[in-house]
């Protein structure tokens, strides 16, 4: 017989290992018997991808390489960076391109007619702080006046907690990333209660952020220039290491803020009542440090902009309206999806109906791997992710599931000192239908009010599904 | 004294943890003191008081940890530090953390987090996420079992190119057998371990081939699965012919079965130039009967059960082994004279209702050469014998229960036994079903116990309608069921239990040929 063809000599079987050990998707009946005839296995708890655009999905997995490839430099950019805190300014004097007409705002964009309660009673706040108008009344129509341009801090290399307004005369934090010489800015911390950030507006409320200006910023601007500055990544690391997530929990940060701060307010004093009070005031506000760890985080990942084809999420912020998300490989493109309702622990008198639907840019912290992804460092507020040590170390364990990575140098304890989840992939987070948790205040729906409430929220998976059809989009144009 | 440091920029660590680490640095032959500790201004101080100011610490940010070393000799001293990066790096006991508390893997990713050295996936999630779960699979150097049906045939030629550029076995999509290293998966039976080597493109065709080795007191080497489609021209043979190159190779394998419908031609052609290549001898089952080629090595088998027997005989050299009697491993040679024929005489008609597709087809291929025409299949050799479903026929039906129209909503038949013992009253009640014809295949995956199921049913059937019943029962004593309490189980409810599915089929058609003949 003639045989026309050779065997093809490139199809071979690398020998097999001795040892088969499987990895079991699907029935489990399967891996029983793999497992009743003693080898070894382990089960997958397989969920079908978070999408119905299996195309996008296909997209993605095609260009594999590519996107790890721009992963491993955004990781790589976001694990050297190195916040320092260098002092305080007018947001008019150091942020770029703000002007007098521009009010900052937490999350994506949205217009006054989309805004929800809390965030319109901020932007009354800010106005009347401002003194453009003298009455509530002439606040909002001002502001739904058109006269008014309205932005997310996040296009101007700033942070806000909640509401996160910032018009031009208020004082800002500079924090900037050393490694790569960028900067981000966030306004000083009011403290609970009544307060701008929560949408609230009456005359106690501006009359502190006058004080804030006129007092605290100075004071603190002083003492912190004549430290130099002050390493935010070292304090953040070592705030995690005692009982702070960052977010939700500041004591800690707060704590060593206050350390480093008061012998600098004593030589820099110009008086000693006001310094009292500014030491006073950061003492008996636990969230203080929140404003620091935001800009820090944002300061961090800001550095990893703009790398192509990445599938790192870079940003989450809402607005309350929406929830916002964008990735180092898709540019300044925001892709939304409704802002869901926290699951909170509410003050007396308050509920779930009371609640404003999620709001905030200090998801940047979680973003960072800080936050919910680090609730396993902060035991003291379990209580909001059901009572127990244990059930924060599922969370921050299911966290890794969606990262790329973990930090080198933020490390929890109660994991044995592993690094915090860090990097959140798109990919994974489709992949494993599993959104990034969140730890959050809650704020009341209707203007002037405040907060309500604080708890835990999970993203809702529209935003990451939009983009990933974004990222797959940009890919497959080349 | 040689004296060494080292800054490492940016790095936090708790002091209790920098202590631990100084301490182990100083428990070092040779190291007379050491010191781990962030740079603050106050450390320095102290190193300075302590007399452990080593050149070039000073030079550190408060925000960076410093090392220093002061020991016996050049080498000891880096030793020393590079102890001490190793354990910063590490953030002293990162990682450390026990896998038992990992939560459960969700990815492939994190199982392989979980168990770092496996080596083959097994997926049976729905066909359409299937295949992306295999490339990931193969992408992360894992071989794949692909069980998972509805999968596009594109999509297995590109997985299984993917698969072979980096030297990974693909099975599937649509395999529902294999046996690596001994070890069954997904539908497999406990088997022997042995020199014979298979490569199947047929499921319950591996599973018959494997067993009839195990009862004949032979084993298996390997047992590759490739999907019943890989001989197809879209696939073109390339797990068959990479699995049979394995096997080629393989110091274990002796004797070689290849087990597949009839290939693409292009494909049969390089399969028999590999086998031209190789002097172990091959054994090769097509389903059909086929003119080999030239070739010494080559043993054509016409069916399932007469591969096994070839096969056993080049393994052994025995040359008395045959199909159906005398195997030493509790073989059954169903005595013909014994049994009773039904007395009504319009009781002529085959009704086989198979779960093994593979089987199923064996069957209408002995039936076409026994009876010279084909038989009403769900599943025909002919398109024009296709029949639907369960609609009444008045011929012979072969029927596969385990296809896609009868499992919809229902386990396969080999699990659950409902449908057929459903199916068999029903038939037994018309007036002209003589022959029911049964697999009963055993193993992992399969109903624990089908006699169970099965013979209160066949003992009913045979009692009320004098029908005859014979079972083919594919499985090994090792199997969980234990093939011979099965067979026993059967037997006593009045069926005709037999060695093979060929056999069985043998007998069926020729009882029906005698009961047409009177």
């Amino acid at each position: 017989m003639e045989l026309k063809n050779k065997p093809v000599g490139t199809l071979s079987i690398n020998a097999l290992d001795k040892d088969i050990q499987v990895i079991n998707i699907g029935l489990k009946s399967f891996a029983d018997t793999l497992r009743s005839v003693k080898t070894p296995v382990v089960e997958v708890d397989w969920q079908p991808p978070a999408t119905t655009d299996l195309k996008a999905l296909a997209v993605l997995d095609r260009h594999q390489d590519t996107i790890d490839k721009a992963n491993e430099k955004v990781m790589q950019i976001i694990q050297s960076g190195k916040p320092l805190l260098l002092g305080l300014d007018i947001a008019r004097n150091v942020i770029p391109g703000m002007h007098n007409d521009l009010i900052l705002h937490a999350g994506p964009p949205v217009t006054w007619e989309r805004m929800c309660g809390s965030m319109r009673g901020a932007i009354i706040g800010a106005i009347l702080y401002e003194g453009k108008a003298q009455t509530i009344e002439e606040a909002q129509h001002l502001a739904g006046s058109g006269d008014l341009e309205f932005a997310p801090c996040y296009e101007y290399d700033s942070v806000g907690p909640m509401a996160g307004i910032v018009t031009a005369s208020m004082p800002v934090f500079i924090v900037r990333n050393q490694t790569y010489d960028n900067y981000a800015y966030c306004t000083q911390n009011e403290g609970l209660g009544k307060v701008l950030r929560y949408g609230a507006y009456q005359p106690e409320v501006i009359e502190r952020l006058r004080w804030m200006e006129q007092i605290l910023y100075p004071c603190l601007d002083r003492a912190i220039r004549s430290l130099g500055s002050i390493d935010l990544g070292n304090l953040i690391a070592q705030a995690l290491q005692m009982g702070d997530e960052v977010h939700n929990r500041n004591r800690a940060g707060t704590s060593l803020l206050f350390r480093h701060l008061a012998p600098a307010l004593i030589r820099t004093m110009k008086d000693t009542e006001d310094t009292a009070k500014v030491l006073e005031f950061i003492n008996g506000n636990d969230h203080f440090f929140l404003n620091l760890s935001m800009p820090a985080a944002k300061s961090i990942l800001d550095a990893a902009k703009g790398i192509d084809h990445s599938s790192i999420v870079l940003t989450m912020a809402r607005n309350g309206t929406d929830f916002g998300v964008r990735l180092a490989g898709t540019g300044d493109a925001w892709f939304t999806g409704k802002a869901p309702i926290p699951d909170a622990l509410y003050f007396p008198g308050y509920s779930k109906e009371d609640a404003n639907p999620d709001i905030g840019d200090s998801s940047i912290t979680e973003t960072a791997g800080w936050g919910g992804f680090a609730i396993a460092s902060a035991p003291a507020i379990v209580q909001f992710v059901g009572g127990k040590a244990s059930d924060a170390m599922r969370y921050t364990r299911s966290m890794y599931e969606i990262c790329a990575g973990e930090s080198r140098y933020y490390q929890i304890p109660s994991l044995d000192f592993r690094g915090t989840p860090l990097g959140i992939d798109i990919r994974k987070v489709i992949e494993n239908d599993l959104t990034p948790f969140i730890d959050t205040g809650v704020a009341h729906k209707d203007p002037g009010i405040g907060q309500i409430g604080a708890g835990v929220v999970q993203a809702p998976i529209e935003p990451f599904n939009l983009a990933m059809t974004g990222l797959a989009d940009t890919l497959s144009k080349e | 004294m040689h004296t060494e440091s080292v800054i490492i920029k940016g790095k936090y660590l708790d002091s209790v943890k920098l202590m631990l680490i100084s301490k182990e640095m100083r428990s070092q032959t040779g190291v007379s003191d050491a010191v781990a500790i962030m740079a603050t201004p106050e450390n320095l101080a102290i190193l300075q008081a302590t007399g452990m100011m080593v050149n070039g610490i000073d030079t550190a940010d408060p925000a960076d940890i410093c090392i220093g070393v002061v020991a016996e000799t050049e080498d000891i001293a880096s030793q020393v530090i590079d102890l001490a990066r190793d354990r910063i790096a590490k953030g002293f006991a990162s990682g450390a953390e026990s896998s038992a508390a990992e939560s459960k893997p969700r990815t492939i990713d994190s199982a392989l987090r979980i168990m770092p050295r496996a080596n083959l996936t097994l997926i049976s999630v729905a066909g359409k996420y299937a295949a992306r779960e295999a490339r990931k699979a193969l992408s992360r150097g894992l071989h794949v079992m692909l069980f998972s049906d509805n999968v596009s045939i594109e999509a297995e030629r590109e997985l299984k190119e993917y698969a072979l550029s980096r030297g990974l076995l693909m099975m599937g999509a649509d395999c529902g057998t294999a046996i690596i290293n001994g070890i069954p998966l997904a539908f497999a039976n406990q088997v022997r371990c042995g020199n014979i080597g298979i490569v199947s493109a047929a499921g319950t065709g591996l599973q018959e081939v494997s067993c009839l080795i195990h009862n004949k007191g032979c084993g298996i080497s390997q047992a590759f699965g490739t999907g019943g489609r890989d001989g197809k021209k879209q696939i073109g043979g390339l797990m068959l012919m990479a699995c049979l190159q394995y096997l080629i190779d393989d110091a274990d394998t002796k004797v070689i079965v290849l087990i597949s419908k009839v290939p693409d031609q292009e494909v049969m052609d390089q399969i028999w130039s590999m086998i031209a290549t190789t002097a172990k001898p091959a054994v090769v089952a097509l389903m059909v009967p086929f003119a080999p080629p030239p070739l010494k090595n080559v043993h054509p088998a016409p069916n399932l059960a007469a591969a096994a027997v070839l096969a056993c005989r080049l393994a052994t050299g025995d040359q008395t082994l045959i199909g159906n009697g005398k195997g030493q491993n509790g073989d059954i040679y169903p005595n013909r004279k014994l049994i009773t024929l039904p007395r009504e005489p319009k009781r002529v008609r085959l009704c086989a209702l198979y779960s093994g597709g593979t089987l199923s087809y064996e069957a209408q291929v002995i039936y076409h050469q026994k009876m010279d025409r084909y038989a009403y299949s769900n599943a025909p050799l002919e398109p024009s014998y296709r029949i639907d479903g369960l609609t009444e026929s008045m011929e012979d039906v072969i029927l596969d229960l385990g296809a896609d129209e009868f499992t919809v909503g229902r386990l396969h038949p080999m699990i659950d036994y409902a449908l057929r013992v459903k199916v068999i009253e029903d038939f037994s009640k018309r007036e002209d079903t003589g022959v029911i014809l049964l697999d009963v295949v055993l193993g992992f995956g399969s109903h624990p116990a089908p006699q169970e199921e099965l013979a209160p049913v066949i003992s009913k059937v045979i009692t009320e309608h004098g029908v005859v019943v014979i079972c083919t029962v594919v499985g090994t004593d090792e199997d969980p069921q234990n093939r011979s309490q099965v067979i026993a189980a059967l037997k006593a409810s009045g069926a005709v239990v037999t060695g093979s599915n060929a056999e069985a089929c043998e007998i069926a058609m020729s009882i029906i040929q005698t009961l047409r003949r009177s």
